[in-house]
């Protein structure tokens, strides 16, 4: 891990554990409903603070805190075109399975690349410490992914063009 | 001190609990739409009955020590009053005339009123009506501006502690004609038509209020908000400024719920998973110890590279005493080693080589209530559920003066 990747990953860690102190809370709006309030957006004074952890530039974490869910968006780095593109065909595919990652969303914020809706529910149905864990991982492993996935696209690409100029020499 | 006694209710949360007059059955709801009651037997809880008739969610129970009745309210916005008879419970409708959840319930001292807190920014106070045979409700609705989160009852039977999502925990009167005799004049103040504030506080950072307690004598309100901070307040006189207002801020995630257990202590347990005891005077007040041991002494003899230090130490060499008490100096601003139990800050629950956390619940804690008294009226056991479904009997050292228990309670620090 870099000298840079650990304090900001503590730094998510710990604001998330703070942030995932969840209750059950009924919609104060519509009648026999249960929403996650940071999306229904209906009461201000159950929303919190949102907060910024950021390393650099491209690369930060949105926090948005409320009193039964929390909304956790992810920038991902991205250096150049390929990274671009690659970050993007990553996150879609995720995406379009979001009922098997249970608290990823359907749909990022705008100016993030993914975005995880975590309700109480979940918190009271799975460990909250390995909710984070999770988190926290897999902030660490898709940048790791997507160097990789770029390293074998380029690798390819040079197969592809030698046995293609291959048949001119 | 003895060990607690754990009991694995159900899979997921517990969302309300109330144990019987005896203490020998316990009603409680496993996150859904029906209430459970179990009667003991030896080591074991069995299932007794199940009272369905609530639709949605229930999120709060209560169960009348001397008349044995209990009343359940849910998110379907109604709350039913269940009496015993040879067939079993029977439940009875009561007209809250509320259009959001219910979200707490309480009987009052002496269980002739209750009080349910709800969404829709009110409290009803519900009351029988002899003659249609049913309950009806009063409403308290002026200064509440969010949803009520908890509710207390003060000992005199009219006063109604309520805390509430707008951040501000409110003593208000109950007191409905026909119903109560003229109350005796308190600290809170001596006329008391309903619907009366006499006290309106807020923590010094704000924050959802999520419990509010009297102390025993009804002279102190105790209240935890969502800054991590547990507050009491020591009223001087109607429409004065408290004689004291205390505020503890502590290092550890939001208290849910707090009980007091004599006027000089009190238990706190919440979303740090372990229940710890506060003591003090109007004077001030302090973190004493937790009541989960393996938690305490776990968090100490946690090495820094086990798998489950979630603070934000670095690893290997740096790792020493001195260094991370200069780090926490640096970027937490804290100047003495923390307390054990209280955590090293927000999320530093310890966690064990297995991945389950070392304290005796595994989520948070939604409720404490008293569960034992001795002879003096102090309170020397409490009952904690969680979220993670369990039910946990505490043994709480009652701190006499001058005891050598209460000296054994303070040397743990």
């Amino acid at each position: 891990m870099s000298n840079t990747l650990r304090p900001y990953l503590n730094a998510v860690r710990a604001t998330l554990t703070t942030a995932l102190t969840l209750d059950n809370f009924a919609s104060q709006m519509v009648e026999r409903h249960n929403k996650p309030e940071v999306e229904a957006r209906t009461s201000p004074e159950v929303l919190l603070q949102p907060l910024i952890v950021s390393r650099n530039e491209s690369e930060r974490v949105l926090i948005e805190p409320s009193v039964n869910s929390l909304r956790l968006s992810i920038a991902i780095k991205q250096a150049d075109e390929i990274e671009k593109i690659l970050c993007h065909k990553f996150t879609r595919f995720m995406m379009m399975r979001a009922e098997g990652f249970v608290i990823l969303r359907r749909k990022p914020l705008p100016g993030y690349d993914i975005s995880f809706l975590i309700t109480n529910f979940h918190s009271e149905s799975m460990l909250k410490h390995k909710l984070v864990d999770f988190i926290i991982q897999f902030m660490e492993d898709v940048d790791k992914e997507i160097s990789e996935m770029k390293l074998s696209l380029n690798a390819r690409a040079r197969i592809v063009a030698e046995s293609y100029l291959a048949t001119f020499v | 001190m003895s060990a607690p006694e754990v009991f694995q209710l159900s899979m997921g949360p517990l969302t309300g609990v109330a144990f019987g007059p005896d203490r020998s059955q316990v009603a409680v709801s496993p996150n859904n739409n029906e209430a459970q009651i179990y009667s003991r037997s030896g080591d074991s809880w069995d299932l007794k009955q199940t009272l369905s008739e609530h639709d949605k969610l229930i999120t709060s129970i209560s169960w009348a020590p001397n008349t044995n009745r209990i009343v359940t309210c849910s998110q379907d916005r109604n709350a039913y009053v269940w009496t015993p008879t040879a067939q079993g419970w029977k439940p009875a409708l009561v007209l809250l005339r509320i259009n959001r959840a219910a979200t707490c319930v309480k009987w009052s001292p002496k269980e002739d009123k209750f009080a349910v807190g709800s969404g829709a920014r009110t409290i009803a106070v519900c009351s029988f009506d002899e003659e249609n045979n049913w309950w009806v409700s009063k409403h308290v609705k002026k200064p509440l501006r969010s949803t009520v989160l908890s509710i207390d009852w003060h000992p005199n039977n009219v006063l109604l502690a309520a805390g509430a999502a707008d951040a501000k925990a409110y003593v208000f009167s109950a007191f409905i004609k026909g119903i109560d005799a003229k109350p005796e004049p308190t600290v809170w103040g001596d006329r008391l038509p309903f619907g009366t504030i006499c006290g309106e506080f807020a923590s010094p950072n704000g924050g959802w209020v999520h419990d509010v307690a009297f102390s025993p004598s009804g002279d102190a309100l105790a209240f935890v908000s969502h800054d991590s901070s547990v507050n009491i307040v020591y009223p001087s006189g109607p429409g004065e400024p408290p004689a004291a207002f205390i505020s503890v801020r502590c290092p550890s995630l939001p208290y849910l719920s707090l009980t007091f257990t004599n006027e000089s202590q009190l238990v706190a347990a919440g979303h740090d998973c372990q229940p710890v005891v506060f003591s003090g005077s109007s004077s001030g007040w302090a973190y004493s110890h937790s009541l989960d041991e393996a938690a305490a002494s776990g968090s100490r003899a946690l090495t820094p590279n086990a798998t489950g230090t979630r603070s934000a130490s670095g690893g290997g060499r740096l790792n020493s005493e001195a260094f991370n008490m200069f780090k926490a100096a640096d970027t937490r601003g804290q100047t003495k080693a923390p307390v054990s139990g209280a955590g090293a800050g927000a999320g530093a629950i310890p966690v064990g080589s297995d991945g389950m956390l070392l304290t005796v619940h595994q989520n948070s804690i939604t409720s404490v209530e008293p569960y034992e008294w001795n002879a003096s009226g102090e309170v020397v056991k409490v009952s904690t559920v969680g979220k993670d479904g369990r039910l946990v009997l505490w043994p709480v050292s009652g701190k006499a003066p001058g005891g050598i228990a209460g000296r054994m309670a303070n040397l743990q620090m």
